[in-house]
């Protein structure tokens, strides 16, 4: 079960990242509990994704690197403050796993996993995309490396998320 | 309740004799307002990002757990983010306070009234949301040892006069208030 995502907490871990903000999704479910798990790091659980913008400007204003954990659906919402990253040269790396793509079950999630690459595009923010699991841990790695605004999506394939019962049994 | 605080003298009492204090001041008047204080390189104000001033101030109180952070923002900024109220409750930073100045305007806009000029209460949803210590302030009292010493998260909801006030305006480059910032913080390491 996400094997990957042992691999993505130590590239964090090794890059120094003390605040990682989260919004609960199934296909990042290991990697939050590491993270939660993990008392070097202050995992954040946030309402919605905006916040976790604004935690992390925060954070690095004092002195503290930042991850951020999504879901596709959740890369709209954070739209406008996303602004704040380009505006001050912040920072971030921003992990999501991507929905809407093939294999989906969810029509409702086709829109904004459609949209969710120009989202980010639009408001400046680096997108790099992992199709393999083993592509995931390296891409997080590198963008943490280059101090600026990345995104790494995670295919859903990677995911493998196919029914509402996957979902919930993840 | 007719309001009688004049939201400047507010703002540049908290601020006065600030010490190590870090803060962050919401999009629009509170920025002015702080501005207003006097200008200064461990002050963050915000020209965007509406509704993530409290956020920010969470994300500096975590990562500075020994210095105080003070956010001051406004009440249509606040209310554009009020699930932040919920996520600061669920970290409990000690070193946390948030000011909302509450003119019951957007005052940016053209004055429109926001929520609470209908009774919606900021300060009780701080409370219900596990800030430690909450209250609206309609008086003139000294607000600094909230601000400087008792343990959080505090909420402070401060009524004043809807007045429209010449703007004082901080430097607007984002990258030149960041770096300013974290360098006055953190010196070379910055």
């Amino acid at each position: 079960m996400q094997p990957w995502a042992d691999d993505v907490h130590r590239e964090l871990k090794r890059a120094g990242v003390s605040v990682v903000g989260y919004v609960p999704d199934a296909g990042h479910k290991r990697l939050i509990e590491l993270c939660r798990a993990d008392k070097g790091m202050r995992a954040v659980v946030l309402t919605t994704e905006e916040e976790g913008i604004g935690l992390a400007a925060g954070a690095w204003l004092g002195g503290a690197k930042s991850a951020l954990l999504m879901q596709s659906s959740g890369v709209g919402n954070t739209v406008n403050v996303l602004g704040l990253l380009k505006t001050c040269g912040l920072p971030l790396t921003m992990i999501v796993t991507m929905r809407g793509e093939a294999g989906e079950f969810n029509s409702w999630q086709v829109p904004m996993g459609q949209g969710t690459q120009a989202a980010f595009e639009t408001m400046g923010v680096k997108v790099t995309r992992a199709s393999s699991a083993e592509e995931v841990a390296p891409l997080v790695a590198s963008a943490l490396k280059s101090e600026t605004a990345t995104a790494v999506l995670i295919s859903q394939k990677v995911i493998g998320i196919k029914s509402f019962q996957d979902q919930t049994s993840q | 309740m007719k309001a009688t605080l004049h939201r400047r003298k507010v703002v540049e009492d908290l601020l006065s004799s600030r010490k190590n204090l870090l803060v962050v001041a919401g999009l629009g008047s509170t920025t002015w307002d702080i501005t207003a204080a006097g200008d200064h390189p461990l002050s963050f104000p915000t020209w965007g990002a509406m509704g993530q001033a409290a956020m920010m101030g969470l994300g500096l109180a975590l990562a500075q757990p020994k210095r105080r952070v003070l956010v001051i923002t406004g009440d249509g900024e606040m209310l554009m983010g009020l699930g932040s109220l919920a996520t600061i409750g669920v970290q409990r930073p000690k070193n946390l306070t948030v000011v909302v100045i509450d003119n019951e305007r957007y005052g940016e806009t053209g004055m429109q009234t926001t929520h609470t000029a209908s009774g919606i209460d900021l300060a009780a949803i701080a409370k219900a949301c596990g800030f430690k210590n909450s209250k609206v302030v309609t008086k003139n009292v000294d607000l600094r040892k909230m601000v400087h010493q008792i343990s959080g998260p505090n909420f402070l909801q401060i009524k004043v006069i809807a007045e429209k006030l010449p703007l004082v305006l901080p430097p607007q480059d984002g990258v030149l208030l960041t770096r300013r910032f974290r360098q006055a913080l953190l010196g070379s390491a910055a």
